[in-house]
């Protein structure tokens, strides 16, 4: 029992519960709280895994631009909760049970396959510092610009998109 | 030591409990919030990888996939928004206009 | 290609645009010509014909640079069957580009002649729509007639040859809903179908004939046949007499020679320019094209020679008696054209296939000149007719209308002075007198015309013809005799026809007011009229011994391909029995007909003096009759036998309606419908379309539209999945 199994310990379970928060719980404003915990503590994990950079995208575009958007919008619409009764009634157990199936199937499948015993230790200083960063932006630069540059016309695409989706009612009533 | 085996069963865990969110959840927002629950759990397993492998490959590719998560949410939310202007509700049981 | 490098090696790429052109016209006015105005039209085909003229100019130049040398061009694969190898392949020579340029260039200018006449055409015939459709047809024609000439096979020329008969058939039906005064009636549908059918007995002895040289010779194309041709004269000299015998019958049909003759007369119901066109110039010499193109085949059997010249011979003068006694002004040129294609054939026949050329370009100017300038007077009376019916004030709204149902007599055209004032005949000489003076371009035209078919020197009819009359001296008295009595004869009725036409007073108000045909009609006549004088210059003959540099062109140059190089020579003899022949029958015409100009509803002068033979030549020697006696009506009863009797009576009441369809009616009945059909078949058909409904009304709850439970449908697969492959 090393220190960093123990923190690996603590912040899964502390990711699995707000991950389950998430899913059940009524309100969706308390849904998205939950659901920014769990990505803080997946942040943490990839600090702990030696990738900073990630780490730091995961905070300020997961947890902070997207979860605002989710709550903003969660507000703007006032549809917080759901209370009709639902129409498929078998809908909730079924996917309980499915998804119990698939995380059991996971693991199993994991352990089955367990020949590697390959583990991750905690990331030296070196990697955890800017030459982590450099290595990744020289990858990034050199062997992926094509995607990189294709991506940013995405995220133009989608902001246009967004941008011509919301109005659309209003060039209609012209 | 963590074993880069807990790593993927949490990853896998996470995923499941995303995919009965999916499932099981009829506000469209928190469905679209299990959603990237779902993505994140596959870019933990990416970066796991990426550290067993010592390349940044993975590192790479999480990093678009939260690109594209970003334009998703955005369009996502924008439609949304469409669709609770005109049907002044998003209760996803209200919608099987698919039905055969 | 560059031009200079076309120059050197020949412009036989172009070859398969002398088809192309037409065509490309063709569509042109297919698809626009509705559309568009009657000059925009004529000009589109007349440009399509003249590309086809020029593209022929330019082979023939290459082939002389080629010092007539034979090039065929390939164009396509066509039939590729065991033995039996056939390309589209165009042939270059000097006889088939001489071919092109008369086909091509004669075509140009009717066109643009028709651009006139149909015109007026429709207007007295009231039907605006069909100038098009004319256009179409003769664009048709010329990509037809191409074919024919450029052929390096014989079926690539039996395509052609098919081809000109179908546009022949439309060409003459182009007014298919009347007769030839515009009255409401069969008669020139009839006129078509006669023409196609009788085309049809012909072409079958070109198959047979076809047939034999594929079996014998071992192939259609033309070298391969010759070349393999002595041989088999050699060992079965009964198989080339066969071919060429059959070919003769082919040829009897297109070029209207005995017996098949009888449809071109009839075809006179197309309009004018087709007449000239198709049934004068070009189309009707496809058969001495046919012959001289065939001349290695019919060297080597003479005896087939002697018959094909007979058949020639004998024909000439058998249609020249005929047209003596006709009134119709393009009957008369339609047995003319019967003559002269008799001349024609006994040149071939003879083996003098240059005479025979010669005179088929000689006449396609004069003879195209005379039909086209007896349009324009035919048109001219037309006109006066409606001045005249306008001056009296008579109401005459549709002459159509008023005209008492045609007696139809298979195609015959019912003359005779009881027409007069109820159905006015443009085309009937008797109508007409005096025309010299209201319509003189004509009258100039018609006279140039006339006096190069009556072989006058120094006409273009004088050498070609003198030059056959040489041959047929020199071989065969008995043709030599026939074809001079016909040479008199032609002169005599072309005599009778200009006295009867445009002299002496005008015998009907019509002829009176008759007016003069436009620019567009008349200049193309100018330039027909301007060869059918110089036309002789392309082959003159050593005269009295001196031979004029350009003497001998034709002989020269068509003898790169028949390999006929000695020049004629003019034979006093022969020139002057039929100058003068001819300058007699002139003089006795007018004697006749130029001194006392026959009355109106007079009896034709000669009838008192030749009595029955007169009789005879008037009512064509009663050929048509004894066709119909003979052979058509014992044909009728025959199929109404067979059709009536035989197949209706007997096959379809008895044998198909009592014995088969009883039989299977009972056996039905009993065996199969009440027992197995309905109990079986049909109950196993219906449980399973009851089933297949059930299911699916089943099956269709599952498309409940909730996109969250087909999510789940998903999840369900792929947990199913990866189970599987865990529990594999």
């Amino acid at each position: 029992m090393n220190s960093d199994l123990i923190v690996f310990l603590v912040l899964s379970l502390v990711s699995v519960s707000s991950a389950l928060g998430m899913v059940f719980s009524r309100n969706a404003v308390y849904s998205a709280l939950f659901l920014v915990l769990n990505f803080v503590t997946v942040a943490v994990f990839y600090l702990l895994l030696g990738a900073p950079f990630i780490a730091m995208s995961q905070i300020t575009v997961y947890a902070g631009a997207i979860m605002v958007l989710f709550l903003f919008v969660i507000m703007l619409l006032g549809t917080e909760t759901i209370s009709s009764p639902t129409a498929l009634p078998w809908q909730r157990p079924l996917a309980v049970l499915l998804a119990v199936v698939l995380a059991v199937e996971s693991v199993y499948l994991v352990f089955a396959r367990a020949g590697s015993n390959a583990s991750i230790s905690a990331p030296d200083a070196s990697l955890n510092s800017m030459e982590s960063l450099r290595g990744m932006a020289m990858s990034l630069f050199n062997n992926f610009l094509l995607p990189f540059e294709i991506t940013s016309i995405l995220l133009l695409v989608a902001m246009v998109g967004a941008i011509v989706i919301a109005k659309q009612e209003k060039v209609g009533q012209k | 030591m963590v074993p880069v085996d807990y790593y993927v069963i949490l990853s896998a865990v996470l995923f499941a409990i995303g995919a009965m969110g999916v499932l099981s959840r009829r506000n469209p927002l928190i469905i679209f919030m299990s959603i990237e629950l779902m993505l994140n759990a596959g870019n933990l397993a990416f970066v796991a990888f990426s550290n067993m492998y010592k390349t940044f490959n993975g590192q790479i590719f999480v990093f678009f996939v939260i690109a594209v998560a970003a334009a998703e949410v955005a369009v996502g939310l924008a439609l949304i928004v469409e669709i609770f202007k005109t049907k002044k509700s998003i209760n996803i049981d209200e919608m099987n206009s698919l039905k055969g | 290609m560059h031009l200079s490098e076309a120059v050197n090696s020949g412009f036989f790429f172009l070859a398969p645009w002398l088809v192309f052109a037409p065509l490309a016209g063709l569509l042109i006015n297919l698809i626009f010509g509705r559309r568009w105005s009657e000059r925009t039209v004529g000009t589109v085909a007349s440009l399509a014909s003249g590309a086809a003229f020029v593209v022929s100019v330019l082979l023939a130049y290459s082939v002389s640079a080629n010092h007539g040398e034979v090039m065929r061009w390939r164009l396509a694969e066509w039939i590729h069957i065991g033995t039996l190898n056939l390309d589209w392949t165009f042939r270059m020579d000097s006889l088939s580009t001489t071919m092109m340029l008369v086909v091509s260039g004669v075509g140009t200018l009717i066109h643009i002649y028709a651009i006139g006449y149909m015109h007026e055409d429709v207007r007295f015939k009231k039907q605006e729509g069909r100038f098009n459709r004319f256009f179409i047809f003769l664009n048709l024609f010329i990509a037809a007639m191409m074919i024919l000439v450029s052929g390096d096979s014989y079926m690539m020329l039996f395509v052609g040859w098919e081809g000109v008969g179908l546009c022949s058939f439309l060409l003459i039906g182009f007014w298919y809903e009347m007769d030839t005064l515009g009255r409401p009636s069969w008669a020139n549908s009839n006129a078509a179908k006669k023409a196609f059918i009788t085309n049809r007995v012909g072409d079958f002895g070109f198959l047979i004939a076809g047939f034999l040289m594929f079996w014998h010779l071992g192939s259609f194309q033309f070298d391969a046949a010759f070349k393999a041709a002595p041989a088999i004269a050699a060992s079965e000299p009964w198989v080339i007499t066969a071919i060429t015998l059959f070919m003769l019958i082919g040829v009897a049909g297109k070029s209207a020679q005995i017996p098949l003759y009888i449809w071109l007369p009839d075809a006179m119901a197309g309009p004018t320019p087709v007449s000239a066109l198709i049934h004068a110039a070009t189309m009707v010499t496809a058969g001495v094209y046919l012959v001289t193109r065939s001349a290695p085949l019919y060297t080597l059997v003479p005896d087939a020679q002697y018959i094909v010249a007979m058949t020639g011979a004998v024909t000439a003068f058998f249609a020249a008696t005929i047209a003596v006694g006709q009134y119709d002004i393009k009957k008369v040129l339609a047995y003319s054209t019967i003559s002269q294609l008799g001349f024609m054939v006994a040149a071939v026949g003879m083996g003098a296939y240059v005479a025979g050329m010669f005179h088929l370009i000689t006449h396609a100017f004069f003879k195209a000149l005379l039909f086209l300038s007896a349009g324009s007077v035919i048109l001219g009376m037309e006109r006066g007719h409606h001045h005249a019916e306008h001056a009296h004030h008579d109401v005459k709204p549709v002459k159509a209308k008023k005209a008492k149902p045609a007696s139809d007599k298979s195609g015959h055209e019912t003359h005779g002075h009881e027409d007069h004032g109820e159905v006015f005949d443009p085309g009937d000489m008797r109508n007409m007198g005096g025309l010299r003076k209201t319509m003189p371009v004509t009258f100039w035209l018609y006279m140039i015309g006339t006096l190069a078919l009556a072989g006058i020197f120094p006409f273009a009819g004088f050498w070609s013809k003198d030059e056959i009359l040489l041959d047929a001296s020199l071989h065969y008295r008995a043709v030599y005799w026939l074809l001079t009595f016909a040479a008199f004869l032609t002169a005599f009725y072309m005599g009778r026809q200009v006295w009867m036409v445009f002299f002496g007073p005008a015998r009907h108000a019509a002829a009176a007011h008759a007016e003069e045909s436009p620019k567009v009609m008349t200049v193309p006549l100018m330039v027909l009229a301007g060869l059918s004088v110089l036309g002789g210059a392309l082959n003159l003959p050593t005269m009295l011994g001196v031979t004029l540099p350009g003497s001998h062109a034709l002989t020269e140059w068509l003898g790169h391909t028949l390999g006929e190089v000695e020049g004629g020579e003019l034979n006093l003899t022969v020139a002057g029995i039929s100058t003068g022949l001819a300058l007699l029958a002139i003089l006795i015409s007018w004697l006749i007909y130029g001194r006392n100009p026959i009355k109106a509803g007079q009896a034709d002068p000669l009838k008192k003096p030749l009595g029955p033979v007169f009789i005879g030549m008037e009512s064509k020697w009663m050929i048509d009759e004894i066709y119909q006696a003979v052979i058509i009506n014992p044909f009728r009863k025959a199929s109404e036998f067979l059709a009536d009797v035989i197949d209706w009576r007997f096959w379809h009441d008895f044998v198909h309606d009592t014995v088969i369809l009883g039989t299977y009616n009972w056996v039905s009945e009993i065996a199969l419908n009440k027992y197995s059909d309905q109990k079986g078949i049909d109950a196993f058909a219906n449980w399973l379309g009851d089933a297949t409904q059930s299911a699916s009304a089943t099956l269709r709850k599952v498309q409940n539209g909730f996109v969250r439970s087909y999510a789940l449908s998903v999840m369900l697969g792929v947990v199913a999945i990866l189970g599987y492959l865990l529990l594999k």
